[in-house]
């Protein structure tokens, strides 16, 4: 499945802030969770996935620490900034209105307003 | 982390990107594994799935935000390599560039400095400078009218705008202590450096009780001369000096510099101690005035309230105060003719700078032309034009930088000793430096030089028909390439005419103002400025006896054949201008013809060599009591009498002072050229007379006096008796002083110092211009031709000889001259317009000057194009074609 064109955007970025959001984590685990968050409706390929990282990051949304992984590995965990946070906060917030505005035009029956 | 930190870690990033996604590949394998994958088929589904790992790479580089400063610092690198590649062609573009830069940054901070800043006083856009005005005064004659003392205090004490300071500018014998000697003298008013808002030195102002008749002798000295005669000693403040005969106690110390229109005092004086009758009446104005705008006062407030002042004192004195008023204006520094040299100069240095880049940029459009094979290629394989453009732009840039960068240092080691190459003195030479606004001038030129020149060859990068211009490899010379090296020829030929033509015009004017008559014989005179004691001026009778001693004793010496005083003296800063009539219903003031009065003694003319044409000279008989005599020159005599007999008649002259006020013509004598060689020809007033100074009025004896100059004509050269004569002429009392002294010779050419300065840079940057437009035929036909080989290879075989070969490029070359020939002989007329307008003694564009230089120049441009075309005429037709 090809997410590029599935996923509206900048609706990337939200997600990958949600996820960082629940705690430290490295990007290779980002791939996974949206993956099995989403049962596997989204798939973020490397491609997309590490320029948006580095790009938030930045911009001062994410910070990083090298830290060792459960395994004994060296990895990069992305954490969240405050201004991050406020970030997610908005932007959450906008997608709900946006959703629910969406929502409620395609509810809207066949027959016209009534 | 910010930008630069992203940048200078570089190496780092990279490294933590590699480490970052080999983590995710990894982990991706060891998933597969953990899922009961062999090693093998986890490693080739990662490679499938996760897809290679540098483009990823490259976008996550360009995520970073850093990249146009990487790709700068690849061109920078870039251009330095092949800079480099090209020593040459390197070397004479830094070259020519550093100079045309170092040379403008120069100009630039003269400019800067001496016509633009502000004078160097606290808050000196509050500062300004009060005139008097009346209808018939001739500000281009005499310069801004100063103030009557009488009619300055009465200002001073009324005005509620202004803080006003008054000034005299004099002079005073300082017999005490040390030897003898005249120095600069500033009478000034108490508040003159609260005034100017500087305070001392050391010591303290003049207080105000000081600054009236009969107030307590005291001196403040001028830091220089503190330096000079008390190196620097602070007890000289209490010490006493003797100034005029007067013993004064200094009180003060002015700051370094201190001073107005680069007038820098010795010592200065209370101005209200100073009781001599012009001092005391409404008639002359002395006082230069300067006035501080009180706290919220508007400049047309100030204005509008000495407007009232000058009509209310006009009410109350109306026979000196009729029509007079008084203007302000903001304070500015007076340069005098500098402004205009200065602009001129910057001008023609602007030229040559032109030149250099218009010589680069035809240089650098050959090369890139040679590359857009290269450059074709590289957008066939995806280069975006921008990156194509930003590179040669990053080139020239670099170039034009660095040409810079060489050329602030040229105008730093530069700046003193062209300073002290200029003529006589350059006003506020001292508040001259370099400074990081020159600096910035320097960088944003050398930019903007840059992407004059890298711009037509940017444009060359090729965006269409990709295809032919790698087929056709180098051997067609694109049309519109042609017509850009045409272009760059044509300017730098009209560019340089401007400039050759210019300083042809200079160098004629200066051969021939040189070569005129001055008037007066030249050789061996020598001119020098005299004060008596200052005991004798107190009395008349006294004063004219120490004169006939002063004449008596120095005819006397060795070497003197003869002596005179004189008050002005011909080519020296100094006239007086009194106006005349030739019936006795003499009109008003502003309706009279001027003359220049000068007052001599009988042997004037004899010293000076100015030839008698009719009558006789004066002679010890023309004294007081005797009929008042004048001798005019033959200007002043077709002036007032046309073309008939002048001695024996007329005129009158009501303010040659008390006494007299017709004069009876004995003589007339040549003319003289009293305003400079040059300037002469143009001056307003031309008319010149001479009286007896025997026959001036007791009460100007005095001021006479302190003005009074003695001329000597010696067998010897001049200069070697300035020693004896002031061992002569110490008088009595052992103070009477010489200084100034010049020989007639140095006046003369000092006249001509602008004409010659300017002469001299012209023709340097004349030259220059010429030499670099050569470099750029030279340069563009040879690459012309150089493309052409193939083309004239055919043409050989055809039956063409070595020399069609030659007249075919000669014919091009002398295509481009021609139209530069006929662009610039366009502009040479407005810039001779100008020239004329700011330099002495110009004509207006003479045709043979303007022949002479173009000629000149097109030798010197067909002799740079005769190379490559000879070349061409060698060209082998069998390897010519076999290159095809």
């Amino acid at each position: 499945m090809n997410t590029k064109s599935d996923l509206p955007q900048g609706t990337l970025d939200l997600l990958i802030l949600k996820i960082i959001a629940l705690g430290p984590v490295h990007g290779y685990a980002i791939a996974q969770r949206l993956q099995q968050v989403s049962r596997d409706v989204v798939q973020v390929p490397q491609g997309s996935l590490y320029p948006a990282l580095h790009r938030l990051e930045n911009r001062g949304l994410l910070a990083a620490d090298w830290k060792e992984t459960d395994t004994g590995r060296e990895a990069k965990f992305y954490r969240l900034t405050r201004k991050g946070r406020a970030q997610l906060e908005t932007e959450t917030a906008s997608w709900a209105r946006l959703a629910e505005a969406v929502g409620l035009i395609l509810r809207l029956s066949e027959g016209g307003v009534k | 982390m910010t930008w630069w930190q992203r940048l200078w870690r570089r190496a780092r990033m990279e490294e933590q990107l590699e480490k970052e996604l080999r983590f995710h590949r990894e982990q991706y394998i060891a998933d597969l594994v953990a899922q009961g994958r062999s090693p093998e088929e986890a490693r080739r589904e990662a490679r499938l799935v996760l897809g290679g790992t540098e483009q990823v790479k490259e976008q996550c580089r360009d995520a970073r935000g850093t990249r146009w400063l990487e790709e700068f610092g690849r061109d920078f690198r870039y251009a330095l390599r092949t800079l480099r590649q090209r020593p040459g062609f390197t070397m004479v573009a830094l070259l020519t560039l550093a100079l045309g830069c170092g040379a403008t940054t120069v100009m630039f901070t003269l400019i800067d400095r001496v016509l633009l800043k502000p004078l160097p006083f606290p808050q000196p856009d509050r500062l300004v400078r009060v005139h008097g005005h009346t209808a018939a005064w001739n500000v281009a004659a005499y310069g801004e009218q100063n103030l009557a003392n009488l009619d300055f205090r009465d200002c001073q004490q009324a005005s509620r705008s202004l803080d006003m300071a008054g000034m005299v500018y004099n002079g005073a014998t300082m017999s005490q202590p040390g030897d003898p000697e005249y120095v600069a003298l500033t009478e000034a008013t108490s508040n003159l450096f609260s005034v100017f808002g500087v305070p001392l030195y050391r010591g303290r102002a003049f207080r105000p009780e000081e600054d009236r008749l009969g107030g307590t002798p005291v001196a403040i000295l001028g830091y220089s001369f503190w330096q000079r005669h008390f190196a620097g000693d602070p007890s000289a403040l209490g010490a006493t000096l003797v100034l005029d005969g007067k013993r004064r106690t200094i009180v003060g110390i002015a700051p370094p510099h201190f001073g107005l229109d680069d007038y820098v005092a010795d010592v200065y004086t209370p101005m209200g101690q100073d009781g001599l009758p012009y001092m005391q009446n409404r008639g002359p104005h002395p006082v230069t005035t300067i006035a501080r705008l009180r706290p919220g006062v508007t400049l047309v407030q100030a204005q509008a309230e000495l407007a009232l002042l000058g009509r209310d004192l006009a009410e109350r004195y109306p026979k000196s105060n009729q029509g007079r008023g008084f203007l302000a204006a903001a304070l500015r520094p007076d340069v005098g003719d500098v402004r205009s040299t200065l602009w001129l100069l910057l001008g023609a240095v602007s030229l040559v700078l032109l030149i250099a880049c218009v010589n680069i940029a035809s240089l650098l459009l050959a090369r890139a032309v040679s590359r857009e094979r290269e450059l074709a290629m590289r957008v066939a394989l995806g280069a975006g034009r921008g990156r194509l453009v930003g590179q040669c732009l990053t080139e020239s840039a670099v170039l034009g930088i660095s040409g810079g960068l060489l050329g602030v240092a040229l105008a730093a080691l530069g700046i003193r000793p062209f300073v002290a190459f200029w003529p006589g003195s350059l006003p506020r030479a001292e508040e001259v430096y370099l400074d990081w606004r020159v600096l910035l001038f320097a960088v944003a030129l050398s930019l903007a030089c840059g992407l004059f020149f890298g711009v037509a060859p940017a444009l060359r990068v090729p965006t269409r028909q990709l295809e032919q211009v790698l087929r056709a490899g180098a051997r067609t010379v694109p049309g519109s390439s042609r017509r850009w090296h045409g272009g760059f020829v044509v300017a730098e030929i009209a560019l340089a005419v401007v400039l050759l033509v210019s300083a042809g015009m200079l160098g004629s004017t200066l051969l021939r103002v040189s070569a005129l008559d001055p008037g007066v014989n030249v050789r061996n005179v020598l001119i020098a400025r005299m004060a008596l004691s200052p005991a004798t001026l107190a009395d008349t009778a006294r004063t004219r006896a120490a004169w006939q001693d002063v004449l008596d004793r120095a005819r006397r010496m060795p070497g003197v054949e003869a002596v005179a005083t004189v008050d002005t003296v011909p080519m020296r800063e100094g006239y007086n201008q009194i106006g005349y009539w030739t019936t006795p219903d003499v009109p008003p003031d502003n309706r009279r013809p001027m003359a220049l009065a000068t007052s001599v003694t009988p042997d004037y003319l004899k010293v000076m060599g100015i030839p008698l044409r009719a009558g006789r000279f004066f002679n010890d008989h023309d004294r007081m009591g005797s009929e008042p005599v004048i001798v005019i020159d033959d200007v002043m005599a077709q002036h007032a009498f046309g073309g008939t007999e002048a001695v024996g008649r007329r005129l009158w002259m009501p303010d040659m002072g008390p006494g007299a006020s017709s004069f009876m013509v004995i003589g007339v004598v040549g003319h003289v050229r009293h305003w400079g060689l040059a300037a002469d020809d143009q001056a307003a007033v031309r008319d010149q007379f001479y009286y007896p100074f025997a026959q001036v009025a007791d009460v100007l004896v005095r001021r006479w006096s302190e003005l009074m100059s003695i001329a000597v004509r010696t067998s010897i050269p001049p200069l070697a008796v300035v020693q004896p004569l002031r061992r002569e002429l110490r008088g009595d009392t052992g103070d009477q002083v010489i200084y100034e002294a010049r020989t007639m010779e140095q006046l003369a050419r000092a006249t001509l110092d602008r004409q010659r300065f300017l002469a001299l840079l012209f023709g340097i940057f004349a030259g220059l211009a010429l030499l670099l437009a050569c470099i750029g035929i030279y340069g563009v036909l040879a690459y012309l031709t150089s493309r052409r080989v193939p083309e004239i290879g055919v043409r050989m075989a055809l039956g063409a000889t070595a020399r069609d070969v030659v007249r075919l490029v000669l014919r091009q070359s002398l295509g481009m001259i021609l139209g530069g020939v006929v662009i610039g002989a366009a502009a040479v007329l407005a810039v001779g317009r100008v020239l004329q307008r700011l330099v002495e003694g110009m004509r207006p564009t003479e045709p043979l000057t303007v022949v002479l230089m173009i000629a000149v120049l097109m030798a010197a441009a067909l002799f740079a194009s005769f190379l490559p075309a000879r070349r061409a005429g060698r060209i082998d037709p069998m390897r010519a074609l076999r290159e095809e």
